[in-house]
């Protein structure tokens, strides 16, 4: 064996520049982190410097997601929207949807992420009241600005002074029912509510107001929302003798307890409320949904108002863009992303980008043009609405018209 | 209160009823062969109903509803192979866990499927508005439609255990599942059977509720809960006796309603529910003598 001797010696070789190899590899490796550190220490801020973080808390998934679902939709739509024209005042948008699936606890923890980890500009959201009254003093402890899509008054009444909401209040809703029974000579009603955040508030607001339209609640029920049939429900209706029904939900029970007044034959007027304002209940509820009564925002009746209405330009173009995008009927909940997101945007523009004067942009912003009416906001009113932002609508033929009062 | 109104209550309280017992059926089968709570049922009745819904655009309903339950199933079936067939002698709790992982898992696909929207079959007779009225009395001919399903679906599974050689043998491998192996029966086969017939009859039972209750990719939850607490009040194991505590549970719910507040119904439902198992712990139906023999 010649070679003998020389085995260990080139096997030695070869480790050796193995070993060197691996070393000047690993040289290479550490230079390129080093550089990768710096580049990112020296670059990250650069780069956020031209982005502004807004941060949405919606339910995009679980019971609230009909509300949740259309506003985050409408939100990704507007960033992209706004960023292809070049951003806000040369900054892009960077949008962090958060899906609380209607969870309080959930919007708590995603409140403190957004806030504390991501140092958002501002919050969009939540979808819900229930959320929205969990985080309102988070926001108001950070100073961050947060404009709910949710309905309950109790969000901006007492008035905090970052929180902000753009869905019309309750009460207004409420009024305006009441001010067409009124009109059709309705004394004794029944008042039936799911047991969520909203049912709840809205049950509050009927039996408030009530004495002051002359109006008898004889009857007030609360239903489980996740009922599938109401027929009990609307027997125990019919034994009061109600002159009409009102129903203050957001969940398919709308449509459900539609369905059971008219097969038991309880053929009165049933109001609902501005939850109904979802298409999907109508088409849901079939021949049921016929002639029900409700208050909403112009959204859903936008082809029908008359073209010199303040309202009509916004409402066509958002409605267009979010259904030939989304192949989906626009809802007035989408439409409560499209103000909140569009409000900030304008007091940003205004403002720039100082967290304390976009918020007094908002607080003083005046005849802002959006989905749910003319906001008129001031320091007392965080909501900005009056109770014109309402139209009483029915349904004809499967859809929503304006209801004609003769 | 009137003798209609009375009546009125009964009707909710069948259309309440037929619906939990239309369920609770499901649970039984897969209890009579293997032991355990398929907690996943709730979901079978969500995806028959679904399928059944996606399907009616394109043929008419009733082979839509046909196809749903085959499609529905098959999935019954590939469930079991993939995440039941290979354990062995699994214990009764890891089976629970297992069934409620699935039941999630398959909430989430449909989810993503399906999305979050409401839907509903068409009504097979009338329409939303629809009523049959007896002297005042006014019932959905759906409800009548859940009712007649729910009686021959009875029937023909009582015949099938009790004169097919399959059903005897799938409830041989109840009894003693080491017996029927030692006489010569697939034991799995029948688990895997029993599995895609409990399916099967979920997705019937969706797609006749699914007008009612409309379908949404998180109804099975609801149902199963009630479901399954009818199936544990009757008896388990005993479809007949499931639909007999389904309309007594159903009128209790509804007579509660005429007495007090909407909201407590659940409450009462549950506490008579609670108050039967005390004084019978093998359901009404149930015997004591049988419940000591069983594992669960």
């Amino acid at each position: 064996m010649p070679c003998k001797g020389l085995v260990p010696e080139v096997e030695r070789y070869m480790t050796e520049s193995i070993n060197e190899k691996r070393r000047f590899g690993m040289r290479v490796f550490r230079v390129l982190i080093l550089a990768l550190f710096i580049f990112s220490i020296v670059v990250t801020p650069a780069l956020a410097k031209d982005t502004i973080k807004i941060g949405a808390i919606l339910a995009v998934t679980g019971p609230a997601s009909f509300l949740g679902a259309p506003e985050a939709k409408t939100l990704q739509m507007l960033a992209e929207e706004i960023n292809s024209q070049g951003g806000i005042n040369g900054k892009k948008i960077e949008l962090i949807i958060k899906d609380s699936g209607a969870s309080p606890e959930k919007a708590i923890s995603f409140a403190k992420q957004l806030i504390e980890e991501e140092k958002v500009f501002a919050i969009i959201g939540p979808s819900t009241s229930g959320e929205t009254l969990k985080i309102k003093n988070i926001c108001e402890k950070s100073k961050t600005i947060c404009i709910s899509c949710a309905a309950a008054e109790l969000i901006v009444n007492p008035v905090a002074k970052y929180v902000f909401k753009t869905p019309q209040k309750d009460s207004f809703a409420a009024r305006k029912i009441y001010m067409q029974m009124q009109k059709m000579g309705i004394k004794r009603i029944g008042v039936v509510v799911g047991n969520t955040g909203f049912g709840k508030a809205g049950k509050a607001q009927l039996e408030k107001l009530a004495p002051e339209y002359g109006i008898e609640i004889v009857i007030s029920e609360v239903y489980d929302k996740k009922a599938t049939d109401l027929t009990a429900l609307v027997t125990k209706l019919k034994a009061k003798n109600v002159e009409a029904v009102v129903n203050w939900s957001i969940v398919p029970a709308q449509a459900i307890i539609a369905k059971n007044m008219k097969q038991i034959g309880l053929n009165v007027p049933l109001f609902q409320s501005h939850g109904f304002g979802n298409i999907k209940y109508v088409k849901a509820a079939g021949a049921a949904a016929e002639g029900i009564i409700f208050p909403a925002g112009r959204l859903l009746v936008a082809d029908m108002l008359p073209d010199n209405h303040p309202q009509k330009p916004v409402l066509i173009k958002y409605k267009r863009d979010y259904e030939s995008r989304y192949h989906e009927e626009a809802s007035t909940f989408g439409g409560h992303a499209y103000d909140a997101f569009m409000i900030l945007v304008n007091a940003i523009k205004k403002a720039g980008f100082d967290k304390e004067k976009v918020r007094d942009a908002i607080e003083n912003m005046k005849g802002f043009v959006g989905t749910g009416g003319i906001f008129n906001f001031s320091p007392q009113d965080h909501n900005g609405l009056d109770i014109d932002s309402f139209e009483m609508l029915t349904v004809k033929n499967g859809k929503f018209v304006l209801l004609e009062n003769k | 209160m009137s003798v209609e109104l009375f009546f009125q209550y009964i009707v909710a309280g069948i259309t309440y009823g037929i619906i939990y017992a239309i369920v609770a059926i499901g649970f039984n089968i897969i209890y009579n062969t293997t032991g355990i709570i398929n907690f996943a049922q709730g979901e079978f009745v969500m995806l028959g109903s679904m399928i059944a819904i996606s399907l009616t655009p394109y043929m008419p309903l009733l082979l839509a509803i046909i196809l749903a339950v085959i499609i529905t199933m098959l999935i019954g079936a590939l469930i079991e192979i993939l995440f039941i067939r290979w354990l062995d002698s699994p214990s009764v709790l890891r089976m629970i866990i297992i069934t409620i992982g699935l039941s999630i898992l398959i909430r989430e696909v449909a989810l993503a499927i399906w999305g979050e929207n409401v839907r509903a079959l068409p009504y097979f007779t009338g329409n939303e508005v629809s009523s049959i009225s007896f002297g005042g009395v006014h019932i959905s001919p759906q409800v009548l439609w859940v009712i007649g399903v729910c009686t021959v679906m009875v029937l023909i599974l009582q015949a099938f255990f009790k004169f097919t050689m399959v059903g005897r043998q799938m409830r041989a491998c109840a009894a003693n599942r080491e017996a029927a192996r030692l006489c010569g029966i697939n034991a799995k086969n029948m688990v895997t059977l029993s599995f895609m017939l409990s399916a099967g009859i979920g997705a019937v039972a969706g797609c006749v509720v699914s007008p009612i209750t409309y379908s949404q990719y998180n109804m099975g939850t609801g149902l199963a809960i009630k479901g399954f607490t009818v199936a544990i009040l009757g008896g388990l194991g005993n479809s007949m006796a499931a639909v007999v505590a389904g309309l007594l549970l159903g009128t209790i719910e509804s007579f509660s309603i005429w007495i007090m507040p909407t909201a407590y119904k659940d409450a009462i439902s549950i506490s008579i529910l609670l108050l039967i198992l005390f004084l019978r712990p093998g359901g009404l139906f149930g015997s004591k003598e049988e419940m000591t023999l069983k594992e669960f």
